[in-house]
């Protein structure tokens, strides 16, 4: 290679040679790519074929609606044992969601707390914060999620010794006991005066900004908005004469009934990836901060904004497009470590359906692709949810 | 460059409103002594260019007038204003104080006409449209109106300089504080930046430089101010300044710098 590229200068242009030209080099290697794929899969199809055929498993979606048979510790929807495995799927779908939505909500607001504490000029904080990331990053999640379920959550009394932290909530070995709110006749009119106050604040944030371009004066957008959304169905809620009830747990024999439970199971695995993963969402949140040099801020302050403004205006902007493509990452950790639920027995989809449902019918090819599918499907909407933002924090810099 | 100072400095007729003053002040890093009764005075209108070696304290010096770093002991008195630790009071001061720094800081996610309307329209509280029409004058003024719609990252750094001498002027201050604006600039740019400078200069506005530029320094600086390890060791007008210095440092400083 190396007396190659010293003679060159000195031959005339010989022609390049067919491997020394990079682009044709590059549709060799996607053909030789292209054909070894289809290979493999040609390959992998004929030998699942071959057998299934061998032993006799039927195939198809048909078991889907056939009954499951088994019952379920939660579930979101209408559930018994007589429901069809079609449903089976369908609750431990749910499951997965209200697991990682909620992990993703908590997981944010910590990680971002610790993060910014971590930059913090008080030195105690700045260190505890600098400790949780160190522990929760560096002990396995599985071992964590063991820890909130056996050692904390299984250990607390049984239903008849109850923790009572507040008139009508429960707390013991089966779960938090609360009281449910039950909306009468005429709470439809709540929801509409939330909705309402939300169109408002639209409403007024572009009135705001309108005026503010033309008068140059400033509006409090945020403060009002919150007052607006807060208020206005309180206000609502009042004068249509507290339209609520509220369902109340009672002890019935060894355990409790009515009310809302949060089982043991959910909590623990809600506990467990929150905190793991706040702690990776700590050390995105600080690098981004960090990633905004001094020099903006100090550009920013000198030219007489606020420290508010400054980081609203100049900071954040900037940091918020460094943060958002590895918080995003982290989110998708967050669902996919949600099937971990099955070593505690919450029933997400791969406990429910990937677990019970496959072992029952055996149709395994159809039940892992749909699995495989929700997993997918959900990474992609939350990617693609999480760059429309980025584009929109963003927008472009050169 | 020209040496033709006999019309600039010295002779000319000054104001005697004080712009800026520096009274006894004294900082410190931890147990490292920074500045050491740091006086002086800057009348309105007066160019003033502070030179010395690396680490003798003038950027400290004048990052404490906008409060970007914090003295320890002595006043400092901005347009009347004495300096104090209530931040709506640094607000005021640093308001009126604009100042360029050596590496632009000018802010990536923004345009240049967004870099220059940001602070009116946050601080001053001037329409947009308002805003706008100020910018566009100044970033004419700088000679640059052409690339208002690009991003800084698209601009070569003299370019930069001169938003970001624009993006400090649309604040319409009294002072402006310069730290080294051409030292990270190629030789080619150095001199664009400059003549924004001399205009601005020539405009009557108040100005305190630290640069090594000495034919900038012959050139528009009414008092040339010498300092090294936290002391000012010699103040005078360009003329004496390079032809007599009085002290020995001085003189050591001024032969090394004007060799090359
Ligand atoms: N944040 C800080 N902490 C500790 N020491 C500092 C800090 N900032 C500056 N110093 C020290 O203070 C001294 C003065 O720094 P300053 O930046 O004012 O020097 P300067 O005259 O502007 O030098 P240069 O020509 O290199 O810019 C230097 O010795 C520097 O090391
Ligand atoms: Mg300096």
């Amino acid at each position: 290679m190396q007396s190659d590229a010293k003679k060159s200068p000195s031959a005339p242009s010989t022609k390049t040679r067919f491997w020394h030209d990079p682009a044709k080099r590059a549709l060799v290697f996607q053909i030789l790519l292209v054909l070894g794929v289809f290979a493999v899969l040609w390959f992998i199809v004929q030998n699942t074929l071959h057998n299934l055929e061998s032993r006799g498993i039927t195939t198809g979606f048909a078991f889907l609606s056939q009954e499951a048979g088994f019952g379920i510790i939660q579930s979101l929807v209408e559930y018994s044992e007589s429901s069809s495995y079609g449903q089976t799927f369908l609750v431990g779908l749910l499951n997965t969601i209200l697991v990682s939505a909620l992990g993703i909500f908590f997981a944010t607001v910590l990680g971002f707390i610790i993060g910014v504490a971590r930059l913090s000029n008080n030195w105690l904080v700045a260190k505890l914060a600098s400790a949780y990331v160190e522990i929760f990053r560096n002990i396995p999640l599985l071992l964590q999620i063991f820890f909130w379920y056996f050692a904390v959550l299984r250990a607390l009394p049984s239903p008849r010794q109850s923790f009572q932290p507040f008139d009508n909530v429960f707390l013991n070995v089966r779960g938090l006991f609360m009281p449910q709110p039950m909306p009468q006749q005429g709470f439809e009119l709540v929801w509409w005066a939330l909705l309402i106050a939300i169109a408002g604040s639209v409403v007024l944030a572009r009135w705001s900004k309108k005026r503010q371009d033309a008068t140059g004066q400033l509006f409090p957008v945020y403060k009002t908005a919150l007052a607006l959304i807060i208020g206005l169905p309180l206000i609502v809620f009042w004068l249509s004469g507290s339209p609520l009830t509220w369902d109340e747990p009672a002890l019935r024999g060894f355990n409790f009934r009515g009310g809302m439970t949060i089982i043991p199971e959910l909590a623990a695995l809600l506990v467990a990836l929150s905190i793991y993963t706040a702690a990776f969402i700590a050390e995105i949140v600080r690098s981004g901060i960090q990633a905004v040099s001094k020099g903006q801020t100090e550009a920013a302050s000198a030219l007489g904004l606020s420290k508010a403004k400054v980081l609203r205006l100049v900071v954040i902007p900037q940091s918020v497009r460094v943060i958002i493509p590895p918080l995003t990452s982290q989110y998708l950790n967050l669902i996919k470590n949600s099937s971990l639920a099955t070593a505690i027995g919450y029933p997400d989809l791969v406990s429910v359906f990937a677990g019970t449902t496959l072992n029952q019918t055996g149709q395994a090819i159809e039940v892992i692709f749909m699995t495989m599918l929700v997993y997918l499907t959900l990474s992609l909407l939350v990617s693609a949810f999480m760059n429309w933002f980025n584009t929109r924090m963003a927008l472009v810099e050169r | 460059m020209t040496t033709n100072t006999t019309n600039s400095a010295a002779a000319r007729e000054l104001n005697d409103e004080l712009m800026v003053e520096l009274r006894g002040v004294n900082k410190w890093y931890g147990q490292f002594h920074v500045l050491k009764d740091v006086n002086l005075e800057v009348r309105k209108g007066e160019r003033i260019v502070i030179c010395g070696p690396s680490g003798s304290g003038k950027s400290t010096t004048i990052r404490c007038i906008n409060r970007l770093e914090e003295h320890q002991k002595g006043d400092i008195i901005v347009g009347g204003t004495t300096l104090n630790n209530d931040l709506k009071n640094i607000e005021t001061i640093r308001r009126e104080v604009g100042m360029v720094f050596q590496h632009f800081n000018l802010f990536p996610h923004l345009t240049v006409l967004e870099n220059c309307c940001l602070a009116p329209i946050w601080v001053r509280k001037i329409p947009r449209k308002e805003a706008e029409a100020m910018a566009m004058k100044y970033l004419e003024r700088v000679k640059i109106q052409d690339q208002a719609l690009k991003f800084p990252g698209q601009l070569s750094g003299g370019q930069q300089q001169r938003v970001a001498i624009a993006r400090s002027l649309c604040m319409n201050p009294q002072v402006m504080l310069f730290d080294e604006p051409t030292s990270a600039l190629d030789p080619e740019m150095i001199k664009e930046v400059l003549d924004v400078m001399i205009e601005l200069a020539q405009e009557g506005m108040t100005m305190i430089c630290v640069t090594h530029e000495m034919g900038f320094a012959k050139t528009v600086a009414d008092r040339v101010i010498f300092m090294d390890k936290g002391q000012i060791i010699e103040e005078n007008d360009p003329h004496n300044f390079f032809n007599h210095p009085q002290s020995e440092r001085t003189q050591l400083f001024l032969s090394q710098i004007l060799q090359h």
